[in-house]
């Protein structure tokens, strides 16, 4: 056996090796001014939703209304809300007269699966923007992602204080509400409804949406006189809490809070009515439940158990005004299925995105940021709606929500109670729940 | 050539072209046909590639070797990733440190979990290692939320210290992971007609680890030691009755293992300064242990090849949809080409899972030594009656 290192077979490692360490840096790359510039005659739109774990219902319903978003942009089918939309420059001829085409990934709702597949689409498949998910912990990871790649990341359903709080990024962008403004449109209709000396339980998925939309409606309902009397974390994976609602009867709590979503939410709420939680009476009063953040899939995953049930949603399908009337039929001619409020949301965040860029006449990042910063627009089904620069935030009404005790169709499970203002549910950009972190300068990467 | 005859050399020269050339290899359709969508050669999965190449490679050692299945090597991927994060947030983005802690921690972590898991054989010590890598995943993704950042995963921000480096760039955009001024995530793209190759060096920082830990691995099969290991897996009951204590034989495995798994961990977050907890949980134990038997447990290529196999079905299958198979489709009339279809949108986009299942079941079944074995039957049925002898001599047979 030849075990010597000789000095030949040196010489020609050290030549192989040098040519292999010298070769990626001999080429230089064409010159573009920022990632993944659009250069033929399409324009790729980069669609992360989950497709399996417990938000795929969701996932599939933010998938459908990109499609159609694509489909209006494209001047197919009867435009939507691109009739109904306060800004006019967008035509039907693709964004910039440049066709729309998409790839979709499987974000599983884990970062990491997120971030990758976000990834492949920027390197990959030269995607200019992500947008999608409906998941917060998800959102700050592939918004993180965007940042870093230099391309612009338009939030799907993302509901934590973080996404544009202390995790809040330049090239990130929100439509959706958040926790705080669930608490605030929230605690002023329980407290009229249950009264002013309630004892709250929460129970809480355990991450980044749990955690802040936790410390949003403790806030917001202890400045109106309730009591917290504890809070317990459930992980996101869970299907099953059993364990987690028997310890609520050794307690004299009257109200339960769900801060669950998705799947969890219709699991957690269906183990609570089969305890026998709805018809306990505790401190003489009825126990109660409440799902702060609702949607109508959630809603139709619970069946009977959501009747009375109070909550706060970002847009509901039965609302009058033009623009949701729109949406409402166009979706509905396609699939035959009145959309949900994370379809609406992701629908509207791609119309902001590519009004933005004909606004701007450029898919350059940091153009298309300035763009959206400060934006006011209307006619998107939530009424008046500002983009606020500060911290890319939408600020718009927010819908107290309740069950409907007759449903009249298997769609339509949810009344509108309230439209709670937007002033009401406005604070400032460096309000404590949101404090810690900075946008940072916008990138263009390349 | 460095210690290696001649055969285990040119396979870690046929290793290290492959690793070179790789963003040629992987891209053989150009850019804008049909088929780029089969193309892998963009650096997220290219780093992938060589990223669980490491892990595999490494779980081999102790899999192949020792027989000695770990169901719970995924915890030192995750410890070793969370090491590089935090060095780089009180650090700095050099990844020479990162990637150091990564594998130090790891060792660690792997010789307390071994020390105890390794009290047993067959099932039981699966079993135990399986335990403890739910348990790490079970704290990283809720108890310890402080130092793990719970299900968001750990991050780095505006704030971080960094006392070697600097807190924020000029811009105001947290650093990128550099080795010594080269940073990880540039890309350097060649056009070439049609086509457009990528060549990014974190993927060639990985690449040059991979060969690194490959050539340890081959020396490693080749020792001493490794008769050792593999004698264990024969019998360690015989063993035992010659009054050979085998223990610090399947430890020393064990941590270098876990090292190795460690090392994968340190490059995945060098390649992206993120950490998630769904890195430790079970299923991706299962991953690793599915990549070394579909490329053939006991070998040295084998575990390479699985990881690529596994992540190319992984990255490029589930990017398959709707849409896409109706555009390949549309030739055909409406009422077929739905009813198609509808039969392969199953088995590609989330459904890649159902065919990778099947595709693991037909080798188990039918090339029990991966695709090893598949290559050299291949071999055997068009090469010369030598080429097939030399081929079962740089593999190992596995013992059962």
């Amino acid at each position: 056996m030849n075990n010597k290192l000789t000095r030949r077979g040196l010489l020609k490692t050290g030549a192989v090796g040098g040519a292999g360490l010298a070769l990626p840096t001999i080429f230089t790359s064409g010159a573009s001014a920022f990632t993944n510039e659009p250069m033929g005659g399409t324009v790729t739109l980069g669609f992360n939703v989950p497709q399996s774990g417990p938000y795929a219902d969701e996932g599939a319903d933010e998938l459908r209304a990109y499609q159609l978003a694509v489909e209006h942009l494209n001047g197919e089918g009867d435009g939507g809300m691109l009739n109904t939309f306060s800004s006019k420059v967008l035509e039907g001829n693709g964004i910039l007269g440049k066709k729309v085409e998409y790839v979709t990934g499987d974000t599983q709702t884990k970062s990491d699966a997120a971030r990758a597949s976000a990834k492949s689409m920027i390197e990959k498949d030269g995607a200019v923007m992500i947008t999608g998910g409906s998941s917060s912990g998800v959102a700050v990871a592939v918004q993180g992602l965007c940042q870093e790649a230099g391309v612009i990341f338009m939030a799907g359903l993302t509901h934590s204080n973080d996404t544009t709080g202390k995790d809040k990024k330049a090239n990130g962008f929100r439509h959706f509400f958040n926790a705080y403004m669930s608490g605030a449109a929230l605690a002023p209709v329980l407290t009229k409804m249950y009264g002013t000396d309630r004892k709250a339980y929460h129970l809480t998925a355990d991450y980044t949406w749990g955690w802040t939309q936790e410390e949003s409606i403790v806030a917001a309902t202890e400045a109106l006189g309730w009591e917290t009397v504890n809070t317990v974390k459930t992980p996101l994976a869970a299907t099953d809490f059993s364990s987690y609602i028997t310890p609520i009867l050794q307690t004299d709590a009257d109200v339960l809070v769900l801060n669950h979503y998705g799947g969890n939410m219709v699991n957690s709420l269906t183990n609570a009515v089969q305890f026998g939680l709805r018809d306990k009476i505790v401190n003489g009063k009825n126990f109660e439940i409440v799902v702060p953040l609702y949607s109508r899939l959630m809603a139709r995953g619970a069946g009977e158990n959501v009747k009375g049930i109070f909550g706060s949603t970002n847009w509901h399908w039965s609302l009058q005004d033009e623009g949701s009337k729109a949406f409402v039929k166009s979706f509905g001619t396609k699939y035959g299925f009145p959309p949900s409020q994370a379809a609406h949301t992701c629908y509207v965040q791609t119309l902001l995105y590519a009004d933005a860029v004909a606004r701007a006449g450029s898919f350059n990042p940091c153009a298309v940021g300035e763009a959206l910063e400060g934006f006011e627009f209307d006619g998107m089904g939530n009424g008046k709606t500002l983009y606020r620069a500060e911290d890319h935030q939408c600020f718009k009404d927010v819908l107290v929500v309740k069950g409907k005790d007759n449903p009249t169709s298997e769609f339509d499970l949810l009344e509108v109670v309230e439209v709670t203002p937007v002033e009401q549910v406005t604070y400032a950009p460096d309000h404590p729940m949101f404090a810690g972190g900075a946008l940072g300068s916008c990138n263009p990467g390349a | 050539m460095l210690g290696l005859n001649k055969k285990d050399a040119t396979l870690l020269g046929v290793v290290a072209v492959l690793v070179i050339f790789a963003p040629f290899i992987l891209n053989p359709f150009p850019a804008d046909s049909a088929m780029a969508q089969f193309n892998a050669g963009y650096p997220d999965l290219m780093q992938r590639f060589v990223i669980f190449g490491i892990f595999a490679v490494g779980f081999n050692l102790l899999f192949g070797l020792t027989g000695y299945l770990s169901f719970g090597h995924a915890a030192f991927l995750g410890v070793g990733s969370y090491s590089a994060v935090w060095m780089f947030k009180l650090l700095s983005m050099n990844v020479i440190p990162a990637i150091l802690l990564s594998m130090v921690i790891a060792g660690l972590f792997a010789l307390l979990i071994g020390f105890i898991s390794l009290r047993r054989t067959g099932i039981y010590f699966s079993i135990l290692t399986l335990a403890f890598a739910e348990m790490s995943f079970r704290l990283a993704y809720s108890v310890l939320t402080p130092i793990t950042n719970g299900e968001t995963g750990l991050q780095l921000t505006l704030e971080d210290p960094r006392i070697l480096g600097q807190t924020a760039t000029e811009s105001g955009g947290i650093p990128v992971t550099n080795l010594f001024g080269l940073e990880m995530r540039s890309t350097e793209v060649l056009n070439l007609g049609g086509w457009s190759f990528q060549f990014n060096n974190g993927y060639y920082m990985a690449g040059a680890l991979l060969l690194v830990a490959f050539y340890i691995s081959i020396r490693i099969f080749r020792s001493p030691f490794g008769m050792m290991l593999r004698a264990v897996k024969s019998n360690q009951q015989r063993m035992n009755y010659t009054g050979l204590n085998t223990k610090p034989y399947t430890l020393a495995a064990f941590v270098i293992s876990g090292m190795y798994a460690g090392l994968a961990g340190g490059l995945m977050a060098s390649m992206d300064p993120l950490a998630g907890a769904e890195r430790m949980q079970w299923t991706a134990s299962g991953e690793v242990v599915l990549m070394t038997i579909l490329g053939g447990a006991g070998t040295l290529i084998g575990p390479v090849l699985g990881a690529g196999f596994i992540k190319y079905f992984e990255n490029i299958f589930s990017k398959i949809n709707e849409a896409v198979l109706h555009s390949w489709f549309h030739a055909l009339p409406d009422g077929l080409e739905n009813a198609i279809v509808w039969v392969f949108e199953h088995f590609v986009g989330s459904g890649w899972h159902l065919t990778l299942g099947l595709l693991f079941m037909l080798v188990v079944t039918f090339l029990p030594g991966g695709l090893v074995e598949g290559g050299q039957r291949l071999g055997r049925l068009f090469g010369r009656k030598k080429d097939a002898e030399e081929k079962t001599a740089t593999q190992s047979t596995p013992a059962e």
